[in-house]
């Protein structure tokens, strides 16, 4: 069993060195004061010049997080997070806001050059007909720079900092602002909503096709701090926008929290298409260090028809817990959720969906691929159920896990509750090993057995593979090669 | 000067020894048919001069111009010219034909130091041995055998055979599953790479497909070794007489 025992110990001795953002920025920051109180709730909104409904808001926030503890239905284990010894608050000193890319710290653009983010405008413009990408770049608690807001701005687009909305249109904020995620929801949401740092904004007019893909990079640099960004995306009746999100950090031994909450909300015949390349750092091969990522996702197709997909590539993080989710409100409205979870090492993953169905004739498809290696876990966790009143409520449930090795685990726990006898739910679940067969096929052709190996896994993910845009697919591919063979790239 | 020269080869899976001793030499540009019995190791032979794991080599050597390639992975031998057309090829679900097709030539040729091919160079060879192999254009598109009938897969194995123009290629029942057009068309697509340094060993039960492909040695093999070895009139007495000589002969 020579090549197959090889590619299963290339992969278990992996990813230490794999992690090609690992690198940290030398930069100073101002940071809030350790630990967490109503002070520190106070100081965020302040920096922020914040209205006092919103400062009020995030007190608020904290009183009920106060009372409340940490979910541990998941299937992950990591010692309790010591929420006193954390920062809450880092930016970087230089950039108050900067009014254009002049003013960003050349520090903080080589560093999202070296991430392979464009933030130059021209850069692109000067190309040969690559496709535009409006970029906004989270580093640790601020937003440091978004491009092409004013050709955006022409077509009535809004994408800016959320902190930036605040003082520009507050009325969509409020209106909006934990509307989809109640400040309520659950432990990591509200903690979120007291302490909330940035994040993107965006609003789609009416009848408006965004005219280019939206997207937002997150980077923790700082040691010590949590990220806790706050994503609020509307898209107005008869709009359509595709939005990316992709985030990394640098190597630490110690783990770092990562509490975002992102809202989505869909008019009338609005379409919104959220795709995330998830690699935060995922810790050593000793599973030292890495990103709790505890992530609250929702759509809520409010509209008639309306739709809402999420795309996810997941490779990173030492613990994640994240179900992006839809609520179809809206009769004949429409959820997607298409997953590739990659975990390999100590990683944990548990993720999913939730569909909750309400409206008639509401339809909602998951596909899930689970991809593990390792010794880590991961587990898929997903929720269908149609309310009384969601006839004709349709489901497609597809859950495909693949084992790479003998020290991991793949779980699928599916929960599935109708109260419409009108309803459809269908569910179909996998489990399988790379095949002895399929690899030396492959071999007998001439490919290594690492090469035939990421082939095999490829094309065990091509169904979401192709959800993706295409670069961010070329992107991703690249990615999970590397997550899984270290010695790739 | 011998191409593929299998000597006192002994191999066991687990504790069954399914070689015993078998020895078989393969010129450049000969065609070699092999028959025998049900579960007598002719699969097993084909594994084991292409690499695959799981068989314990307890004696013997098996040689591919005048190297031993017993040490090598599978991918390596392929890149020394070993190619196998499966009894039963795999479905790999999710990669496209042309993606599977395009990464093992370049392998090949990367194993080999040349240079990889450009796409369009890729994309004729492609259409050009497709079109002999009456390879439909929709078959190219879908994932690597998935869903592909019996029959083919087995045109697909011998489509991989002419675009990787190996040494010695080893046909395990590649007539198995074809119908009697498909048998004329895979035959001939083997036929047109017949080359003076190139080798076949074409494994078969029936004496149909060495009315195409016609071979220039035929080896009876029964209970893990060459009973005999001829030309191809011994193919026609056992299609007369069948195997019950040599496995009584064994048995005695
Ligand atoms: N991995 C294995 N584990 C156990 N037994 C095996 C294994 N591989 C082969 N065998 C046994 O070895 C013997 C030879 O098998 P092999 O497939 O080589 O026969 P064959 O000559 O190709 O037969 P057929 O004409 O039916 O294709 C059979 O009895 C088979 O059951
Ligand atoms: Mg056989």
């Amino acid at each position: 069993m020579a090549a197959l025992k090889e590619t299963v110990s290339v992969v278990e001795s992996i990813d230490v060195d794999a992690y090609k953002y690992g690198f940290s920025t030398d930069i100073e920051s101002e940071k809030a004061p350790k630990g967490l109180n109503e002070d520190i709730v106070r100081y965020i909104s302040a920096k922020k010049n914040e209205p006092a409904w919103l400062t009020q808001w995030r007190l608020d926030a904290y009183k009920r997080w106060l009372t409340m503890t940490e979910p541990n239905w998941a299937r992950v284990h990591y010692p309790s997070v010591d929420y006193q010894d954390l920062y809450y608050y880092a930016a970087p000193k230089s950039t108050p806001g900067p009014k254009s890319l002049d003013d960003v710290d050349p520090e903080l653009l080589r560093t999202y050059e070296k991430l392979g983010i464009p933030l130059r405008e021209q850069e692109i413009l000067a190309g040969v007909e690559t496709r535009r990408v409006a970029v906004d770049a989270v580093f640790d608690s601020v937003s440091v720079a978004t491009t092409f807001k004013e050709e955006l701005g022409r077509a009535g687009v809004i994408f800016c900092p959320i902190s930036e909305a605040v003082q520009t249109h507050p009325e969509l904020v409020k209106k909006y602002l934990g509307s989809v995620v109640p400040v309520t929801d659950n432990f990591y949401a509200t903690l979120n909503s007291a302490v909330f740092s940035d994040g993107s904004f965006v609003y789609i007019p009416k009848g408006v096709r965004c005219p280019m893909e939206l997207s937002t990079y997150f980077r923790i640099n700082e040691q010590k701090t949590g990220q806790f960004e706050r994503t609020l995306i509307i898209a107005d009746e008869g709009s359509y926008v595709s939005y990316l999100e992709g985030c990394t950090a640098p190597k630490r031994d110690e783990n770092q929290l990562h509490a975002a909450v992102v809202e989505l909300v869909a008019l009338d015949d609005a379409e919104i298409k959220y795709s995330t390349v998830q690699n935060w750092y995922p810790g050593d091969s000793e599973g030292r260090g890495g990103i709790y990522n505890f992530v609250t996702k929702r759509g809520d197709c409010r509209g008639r028809n309306s739709h809402i997909s999420w795309t996810q590539v997941e490779t990173g993080s030492a613990i994640t817990w994240k179900y992006p989710s839809c609520i179809l409100r809206g009769e004949g409205s429409q959820g997607e959720f298409y997953s590739i979870a990659v975990s390999n090492g100590y990683q944990q993953v548990d993720s999913g969906t939730k569909m909750l169905h309400l409206g008639k004739n509401t339809k909602s498809r998951i596909i899930s691929k689970g991809i593990s290696a390792g010794r880590s876990q991961n587990t898929y966790r997903g929720q269908v159920s149609a309310h009384r009143k969601a006839d004709g409520a349709r489901n497609f449930t597809q859950c495909d896990s693949l084992l790479i090795g003998q020290d991991c685990g793949a779980h699928t726990v599916p929960y599935i509750e109708s109260k419409n006898p009108s309803a459809q739910f269908e569910h179909e679940a996998t489990t399988s090993k790379i095949s002895e067969d399929q690899l030396f096929y492959a071999m007998q052709r001439g490919l290594p057995a690492e090469e035939a190996t990421a082939l095999i896994v490829n094309g065990f993910v091509r169904d979401v593979l192709q959800q993706l845009p295409m670069e961010f697919a070329v992107e991703a591919q690249k990615l999970i090669s590397i997550s899984l063979e270290g010695s790739v790239g | 000067m011998t191409m593929l020269e299998v000597k006192n080869l002994h191999v066991s899976v687990g504790d069954r020894e399914i070689l015993k001793g078998l020895t078989l030499t393969v010129k450049p540009g000969e065609v070699a048919a092999i028959m025998g019995p049900n579960g007598t190791g002719k699969s097993t032979l084909s594994y084991v001069i292409s690499g695959r794991e799981g068989y314990e080599i307890n004696e013997g050597e098996v040689l591919l111009d005048g190297e031993n390639i017993l040490d090598l992975e599978p991918h390596e031998r392929a890149a020394k010219g070993v190619f196998l057309a499966f009894q039963y090829p795999v479905e790999i679900p999710g990669v496209g034909t042309m993606t599977f097709l395009k990464a093992a030539m370049n392998a090949q040729r990367r194993a080999r130091g040349e240079e990889e091919l450009a796409t369009p160079d890729f994309m004729k060879c492609v259409k050009d041995a497709s079109a002999k192999l009456g390879v439909s254009q929709e078959m190219l598109k879908r994932p690597l055998n998935s869903g592909f009938s019996g029959g083919e897969k087995k045109r697909m194995d011998i489509l991989q055979m002419a675009l990787l123009q190996p040494r010695l290629g080893i046909l395990d029942e590649t007539d198995s599953g074809l119908d009697i057009d498909a048998l004329r068309v895979v035959s001939e697509g083997v036929n047109s790479l017949r080359a003076p340094d190139r080798a076949f060993l074409v494994i078969t039960h029936y004496q149909r497909l060495l009315d195409y492909i016609k071979p220039d040695t035929v080896h009876v093999m029964a209970q893990g070794i060459i009973q005999r070895s001829g030309g191809p009139e011994l193919a026609l007495e056992l299609e007369k007489h069948g195997y019950q000589d040599y496995l009584s002969e064994e048995a005695a």
